[in-house]
């Protein structure tokens, strides 16, 4: 380019004092000391370098109401790679505390196991001590065990549907018709126990108090009242195309990997296994009561939905059955002492068929007041184990319709 | 093969139909509006313990000090301290009975296990305070509570009581006014602990 001559030539003016200084040289401060160990990238994790895979971690707090429970998904698009529960956040050492304590001291705290269904932890710790002390129920109190075991499962049941189709978007509806049913029932717990779900009822050797004056007319007119319940609801959801269109054939669980991974309860019955601990254990007086186990064939997650709303049909036949026999009589041991209890050395495994599975509770004493090891298996936690099993290739909103079927309570879960 | 959407549509006939069976069906209002309606408890109902008294509240305290149930609570949540006479002797009373209802889970052990029959389950559940720390510990003149009002709370319960503690009263003093046994009979202020927690059959 010409230099115009008009123009001042600025490159001849002074600068000034302003002196250009030497760039001054700063040591490098020392490399950080590295960690000691190497990287690796966990093979099909999210940091394995392959930018297609996203990980998302769900929870600890999930708006789908399951409690302090977070997931762990590796995510393929939108399909899931891997899908890892992390529990422990509801951790509250229960099985120490049932061996610091008496026996009888542990019995409350049973109830916040699963704090849906208090009424049968109670049971199977009760049975557990009953077999370990070698006590014998009277049969009022049997009848009364399975009345109110049979009442949890209708509750739970029909509250885990409602969170189910929760968890699918209707918000509401189908949760309120629930709730509005577990409430009859929770009222009845109220009038016997004296709470509504923190029920601390059944004692070693029997039930800690007889029925009161009324309540098996006020349960009567509950359970007769049930089946119109099941009716609604079922013409509310059964043949609904959105239910069916997310729950047939998700979340498909093989018999024989059911089988092999431990599970229990509804989710086993519905991949066609034939195994409810009411008939296989003969625990109880389940053997006087007619009823059937209804059983799945595909093992997806409506056939989990179905066999829960056929067993609450069954529990109601249970519970008519129920109500019609129950004797009069006693219904606690009065030679069994509620302070220094001590079962004689030995050990026991009771269980019985929880709402959620197979509940049992291992205990083996010393000899001495408090259990020298207090053991839980806690149905839905185990239940649990598989989620990744059923949730592989699908996508992430069809997973949270495969927990909401596994049926989890996180106090059971982290204990 | 049915319709598309007809079991969408069956599902909208039974929410309409307890969306109108709300106006006129009242069983299907089940909404009870709370502070300004009120449900009758049932009379189990149980929310955290009452030391009964009979007549006096300090001197009438059923409460001996004993301190079972004190061991017996599952979350410790009972602090006893007994009284002593000028001399130190121990006095069956309770210088400082205390609950902390913030670790009290509602269990009811401590009544079951109480021989005295001092320790019963209140009802009363409106118990917030802005007091987080002292307004949740009960001290021994909040949690005593007259026999009467344990009448009115759990009506059958309590009658029962009553009359168990009648008759191990009236037993206990037809044998102190009889001849005097070769072994000293058992203070005659100390009923015997009940047979089993369970009440007799009421339906």
């Amino acid at each position: 380019m010409k230099h115009d001559p008009g123009e001042p030539d600025l490159s001849a003016l002074s600068t000034g004092d302003l002196v250009v200084e030497p760039p001054v040289t700063v040591p490098a401060p020392p490399p950080p000391p590295g960690p000691g160990y190497e990287v690796t990238p966990r093979p099909g994790g999210a940091d394995a370098g392959d930018d297609s895979l996203l990980e998302v971690a769900i929870g600890p707090h999930h708006p789908s109401t399951h409690g302090v429970f977070r997931l762990n998904a590796v995510l393929d698009g939108e399909r899931i790679v891997r899908f890892k529960p992390v529990f422990g956040y509801l951790h509250r050492n229960h099985e120490k505390l049932g061996e610091g304590g008496s026996y009888l001291g542990a019995m409350p705290y049973t109830d916040r196991l699963d704090y849906f269904c208090s009424l049968t932890n109670n049971w199977a710790y009760a049975l557990a001590v009953e077999r370990l002390a070698g006590l014998q129920v009277p049969d009022r109190a049997e009848y009364i065990r399975i009345i109110t075991a049979e009442l949890t499962r209708i509750q739970n049941h029909a509250s885990l549907i409602g969170f189910l189709l929760q968890e699918l978007g209707a918000m509401g509806t189908p949760l309120m018709y629930a709730f509005r049913e577990r409430e009859k029932i929770l009222d009845l717990f109220e009038s016997l126990t004296g709470a509504r779900m923190m029920c601390n009822y059944m004692r070693f050797g029997g039930c800690r108090c007889d029925l009161p004056a009324g309540w098996l007319e006020q349960c009567r007119r509950v359970v007769d009242d049930l089946p119109g319940f099941y009716d609604e609801f079922e013409n509310l959801l059964t043949t609904n195309e959105i239910l069916m269109a997310r729950t047939q054939g998700i979340g498909l669980l093989a018999k024989e990997l059911a089988i092999n991974a431990g599970i229990t309860g509804p989710l086993l019955r519905a991949s066609g296994v034939n195994y409810d601990l009411r008939k296989v254990d003969h625990y109880g007086l389940y053997d006087r009561l007619d009823f059937r186990v209804p059983l799945g064939a595909h093992g997806d997650v409506y056939d989990r939905y179905m066999v829960r709303i056929l067993e609450m049909r069954e529990s109601t036949k249970i519970l008519q059955q129920a109500l019609r026999d129950i004797p009069g009589g006693p219904v606690l041991d009065p030679k069994v002492k509620l302070r220094n209890f001590r079962p004689k050395a030995g050990e026991a495994y009771g269980r019985i068929e929880s709402p959620k599975g197979e509940l049992g509770f291992y205990l083996i004493s010393d000899g001495s007041t408090n259990p020298y090891r207090y053991r839980i298996r806690p149905p839905s936690f185990i239940n649990l184990t598989i989620l990744e099993d059923m949730c592989r290739g699908l996508t992430l909103q069809d997973a949270l319709v495969i927990l909401g079927a596994v049926d989890i309570v996180m106090g059971e879960v982290d204990r | 093969m049915s319709l598309l959407g007809a079991g969408i549509i069956k599902g909208l006939v039974e929410t309409a139909r307890n969306f109108v069976g709300s106006y006129h069906d009242p069983e299907r209002l089940t909404t009870v509006e709370y502070p300004e309606e009120r449900l009758a408890l049932p009379e189990n109902a149980r929310s955290f313990p009452m030391l009964i008294f009979d007549n006096d509240p300090v001197k009438g305290l059923r409460c001996v000090a004993c301190k079972i149930c004190e061991k017996e609570c599952p979350p410790q949540c009972i602090y006893i301290v007994q009284d002593r006479d000028p001399r130190g002797k121990p006095l069956k009373f309770p210088r400082i009975f205390d609950i902390d209802l913030s670790v009290c889970m509602s269990c009811q052990i401590c009544v079951e296990v109480c021989p005295f029959d001092a320790i019963k389950m209140n009802t009363e559940f409106e118990l917030s305070t802005e007091d987080r720390f002292g307004g949740l510990i009960l001290r021994r003149e909040d949690l005593a509570k007259s026999n009467e009002y344990y009448l009115e709370i759990h009506p059958t319960e309590a009658a029962e009581t009553d009359a168990r503690l009648a008759a191990e009263n009236a037993k206990a003093e037809a044998k102190s006014r009889a001849p005097a046994p070769a072994t000293p009979a058992p203070p005659a202020a100390l009923p015997k602990p009940p047979a089993a927690a369970s009440p007799a059959p009421t339906t």
